[in-house]
């Protein structure tokens, strides 16, 4: 085992991006030009790197496996980009966004970076305000704010539940610009599957062109990697069906450290699994937990009852109804951070009191809201002695004016009337917290390689808060990223193009044709999917919401011999060289069969409970915080970063140590 | 329940496609329109044929991937709803469906019910953006109150997913919905103004030089949308077109 640098710059925290920004090595406008950058992935971290490097004058070329970059996993986020404005006059600051970053992330996160991101979230919102990104307004004409879990502030900026999809495509629109002007060479339905390393650096990739099957190489001085989380190997989660770790997980196989790869967000508000049939999960945002309030009956009678369809959630009497997280954590009530209110669902539905055929669901109600903005409309509009059915009317508008298309959708998926009875949710897989190791340029350990986004490991420790992915992935792309890269560029002014003709090329291409080969011809009896719904099953089960020693021992076993069993006997029909989705899937479970092992090693091997990881051997055992998180600073301050040796639990440790200078370490409560 | 489906299927963009008959059973109402499809799929590759192409990805109604032309519809029977978002309880025991890729000479097959819709992002590459560069210093945020009824309807035509559903339902193929969603998001904010007159004039020649057909006002577009994008949008871009036109 060894230690790790991050890199961090010198100073007091507050001027360490500033004075780095004036100290850094820039490239000049006329060598810029000579300079190519490969960019995989055009989410918010990608899309905004690949139009902010082109803007300053890099080639970029950029790389999607959707059929247009606006089609990115990003556009699906919902509820909200946090940025330290204080427009609200709450008592925000860029100190109180660093801060609560820091404690949310369970003090697991590199203090340095995570100033840094909350420095920059300010400009992300006149960026893009400036690009015709329609935000949320108030009457007044300026920019309306809400609040989410795990803070006291109202600082997130918001797009009806559509917030990523205008985030994303304001970065989409940047980028057109750029193609426009052939700065970016777009490379729709493309797929990268192995990363080029010559003489040490990153020099390029080899990506399959999805609709001819094609086998390309492509060159560059630098290559960013935006690629996304790996939520997928769960394989049920809130994910794009198409999200994957393979672009990471190649780079982590050349040199890259994986990061953390344990720490994973379950997010508490989704709509339950109603089948075996299920392909995915579908998040209703959190947002939601502004105003609804969520149960479960006091009396296991009467989960009983509603299981059995005998007893409507509307019918239970206010007194027979456990509003779990108000009792538990008053402070902050339904608005703790997501592991906390995930746990609570599951000890909840594990005690019997779970509400769904299947026992895994908990209510998200909204009649108290209802009746809340019905009087207040009632007040402003002088009906003082508005009737009852009047009051939910004008409540309604209002709830339906903020949540309509969140209610919208659950009506369409769960055929159930959210303003007339309460919602059901329960947790579901969301986001991964860990992600390549980068250091504070955004490098990977190989030089060259970078890594944006939610495919890096660095801003948000054990959990991640909400709206601060969003956040995180325009910070990296449109802020720090185009500075950084350009300290690395400067050297590489007088390289000249990078030839597509070496060995390290012609090695890496064959690597890749060998594999598609094998899985086209290897005609098993098993198709993809079932092999990524027991993977999904196994982590699910032993590296999910609670874990043990025994468990993920268990699964490293278990994942071992399913991917012994893939490769003798998945069955991949068509061929390589033509659109063969079958294919793709095949070549991303594949991956996420290694993933997992390494998944439960790093697991394992974290002997505490910190944010989402959640090990049942490390709780408090009594006093007032009893049954919550035990984390061990002591013996695990520390970042886990893995270095590839061939088995993928036989990874070696690398530690990062995480120092806290600024922000004193804590049991995190929110009572 | 049973169903009987005749699904479209091509091998490749050259190759001449057919309606191919499948039969399945134990479809729950619960499925979505998708998961049939899986269910289907999963069928297939266990008899050793090849699984039927579509495109897909958030199966949340946003990302604008799913694109199936369902019993003569874009996106099925249900107003207001995505391929992926619509649910067998949509359909009865014994039906037959009929399933086709969006079809315009626009948007060509490449397989079985996967479509080539880069000609929407090349009209976006011909004006699609207001041309800011990322500086960090760019005004405040707030330093322009933008009027919430202005915001609000710039955030009705940006919620366009771009699944291309106007053109495959219209019977010119035309693309003025898709364009005059985007050409009035910008027009309708201040940091759109300045080049809104050129970026319709752009965006429209583009979109003509992609083979879209010319808008008949039949509103049959407006019907199919699945973000419920309103005809005005088409309305407010012959302004800002004609505007543009006759200042040039
Ligand atoms: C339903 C949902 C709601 C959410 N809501 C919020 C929210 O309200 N606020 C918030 O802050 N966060 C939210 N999040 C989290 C947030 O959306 C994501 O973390 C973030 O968008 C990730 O952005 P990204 O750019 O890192 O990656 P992505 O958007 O996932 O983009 C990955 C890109 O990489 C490409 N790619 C991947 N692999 C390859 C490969 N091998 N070759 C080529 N290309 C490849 C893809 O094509 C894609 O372009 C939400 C997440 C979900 C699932
Ligand atoms: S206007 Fe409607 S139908 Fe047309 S591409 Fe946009 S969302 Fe799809
Ligand atoms: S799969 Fe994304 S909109 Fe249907």
């Amino acid at each position: 085992m060894s230690t790790l640098d991050g890199k961090t710059p010198a100073g007091p925290i507050k001027d360490k991006w500033t004075s780095y920004k004036d100290k850094v090595n820039l490239v000049n406008p006329a060598n810029k030009r000579n300079i190519d950058v490969i960019v995989v992935g055009t989410g918010l971290a990608g899309g905004s790197a690949a139009a902010t490097l082109a803007e300053q004058g890099y080639n970029v070329k950029a790389f999607c496996y959707q059929d247009s970059p606006r089609r990115a996993h990003s556009i699906a986020a919902q509820g909200g980009i946090n940025a330290a404005k204080n427009y609200q006059g709450d008592g925000d600051s860029i100190y109180r966004l660093f801060y609560d970053t820091v404690k949310g992330g369970d003090y697991r996160s590199r203090e340095a970076n995570v100033h840094r991101l909350a420095e920059v979230s300010t400009n992300i919102i006149d960026q893009c305000v400036a690009q015709g990104v329609p935000f949320a307004r108030d009457y007044g004409g300026l920019l309306d704010n809400r609040s989410f879990g795990g803070v006291l502030v109202s600082r997130t900026f918001y797009a009806k539940g559509q917030t990523g999809q205008q985030l994303l495509l304001g970065a989409y629109s940047a980028m057109n610009r750029q193609i426009a002007r052939g700065k970016i060479q777009m490379f729709n339905r493309h797929e990268m599957l192995d990363i080029v390393v010559i003489d040490g650096k990153a020099r390029g990739i080899i990506a399959r062109n999805l609709v001819t099957g094609e086998i390309e190489r492509h060159s560059a001085h630098a290559v960013v990697l935006g690629t996304g989380g790996y939520g997928n190997v769960f394989y049920l989660s809130t994910n794009a069906m198409g999200s994957n770790v393979t672009a990471g997980w190649k780079a982590h196989k050349r040199g890259a450290y994986f990061a953390n790869p344990c720490y994973t967000q379950i997010h508490p508000t989704c709509i339950p699994r109603s089948g075996d049939y299920q392909s995915k999960l579908t998040l209703m945002s959190e947002s939601l937990r502004n105003d609804g309030r969520i149960w479960v009956p006091a009396k296991k009678e009467d989960a009983q009852a509603i299981r059995d369809g005998q007893l409507k959630p509307t019918e239970i009497k206010e007194e027979d109804r456990d509003y779990y997280l108000e009792r538990r954590y008053p402070a902050f009530g339904n608005l703790v951070p997501r592991d906390v209110a995930s746990r609570a669902a599951k000890e909840r539905c594990d005690e019997g009191y779970g509400v769904n055929a299947t026992g895994e669901a908990v209510y998200l109600d909204f009649a108290a809201a209802i009746i809340r903005y019905g009087k207040e409309q009632a007040t402003i509009k002088g009906e003082n002695d508005a009737s009852e059915a009047r009051i939910k009317e004008l409540g309604k508008e209002i709830v339906k004016a903020k949540y309509g298309n969140l209610f919208d959708m659950y009506k369409q998926i769960a055929a159930d009337n959210p303003y007339e009875t309460p919602m059901m949710i329960y947790p579901a897989v969301h986001y991964t917290m860990g992600g390549i190791w980068v250091d504070y340029n955004l490098m990977t350990t190989i030089p060259g390689c970078y890594a944006i986004g939610e495919a890096n490991f660095s801003d948000h420790g054990a959990n991640r808060l909400g709206a601060s992915a969003l956040m995180q992935g325009l910070a990296d792309g449109y802020f720090v990223l185009p500075y950084t890269i350009g300290d690395y560029l400067s050297s590489d002014i007088r390289t000249g193009k990078i030839s597509t003709d070496s060995n390290e090329f012609e090695e890496a291409e064959k690597n890749v044709r060998e594999r598609i080969e094998k899985l086209v011809s290897n005609k098993g009896t098993q198709s993809v999917d079932y092999y990524h719904r027991k993977l999904g099953n196994i982590m699910w089960n032993k590296c999910g919401m609670a874990r043990t020693e025994k468990g993920l021992k268990e699964a490293i076993q278990e994942i071992t011999e399913l991917r012994n069993d893939f490769w003798k006997n998945v069955s991949v029909p068509g061929g390589a060289n033509e659109l063969n989705q079958e294919l793709e899937k095949a070549g991303r479970v594949a991956d996420f069969l290694e993933l997992g092992e390494l998944f439960a090693k790093d697991a394992l091997d974290r002997n505490e409970s910190c944010g989402g990881h959640f090990r049942e051997e490390y709780v408090e055992k009594s006093g007032e915080q009893q049954g919550e998180a035990l984390r061990d600073d002591k013996n695990f301050a520390y970042v886990a970063a893995w270095e590839y040796t061939g088995v993928p639990s036989e990874a070696k440790l690398h530690k990062e140590q995480l120092e806290f200078n600024d922000i004193e370490l804590k049991q995190r409560s929110y009572k | 329940m049973k169903l009987n489906l005749k699904v479209w299927r091509q091998q490749g963009p050259q190759e001449k496609g057919r309606m191919v008959d499948y039969q399945i059973d134990g479809i729950s109402e619960h499925m979505s329109f998708l998961e049939m499809m899986d269910v289907l799929n999963q069928k297939l590759i266990g008899s050793g044929e090849e699984p039927i192409a579509f495109d897909h990805d958030c199966r949340e109604g946003i990302c604008g991937s799913c694109s199936m032309f369902i019993n003569g519809e874009a996106h099925g029977p249900v107003k207001g709803t995505t391929t992926c978002q619509l649910h067998m309880r949509s359909f009865k025991d014994g039906d037959t469906i009929y399933i086709e890729p969006f079809r315009a000479n626009a948007f060509p097959v490449i397989k079985d019910l996967v479509i080539d819709r880069s000609a929407f992002d090349r009209i976006q590459h011909s004006g699609g953006y207001i041309s800011v560069n990322t500086s960090g210093n760019t005004q405040d945020a707030n330093a322009t109150p933008i009027a919430k009824e202005h915001a609000d309807l710039a955030m009705d035509a940006a919620t366009c997913i771009g699944c291309g559903a106007c053109v495959a339902t219209c019977k010119n193929s035309s693309a003025m919905l898709f364009v005059g969603a985007k050409i009035s998001q910008y027009a309708l904010l201040p940091q759109g103004q300045v080049e809104a007159k050129d970026r319709a004039q752009n965006m429209v020649a583009q979109m003509d030089a992609e083979g879209f057909g010319n808008c008949t006002n039949t509103g049959a577009c407006e019907v199919e949308c699945p973000k419920g994008i309103s005809l005005t949008n088409i309305a407010r871009m012959n302004r800002e077109f004609l505007g543009g036109s006759l200042t040039k």
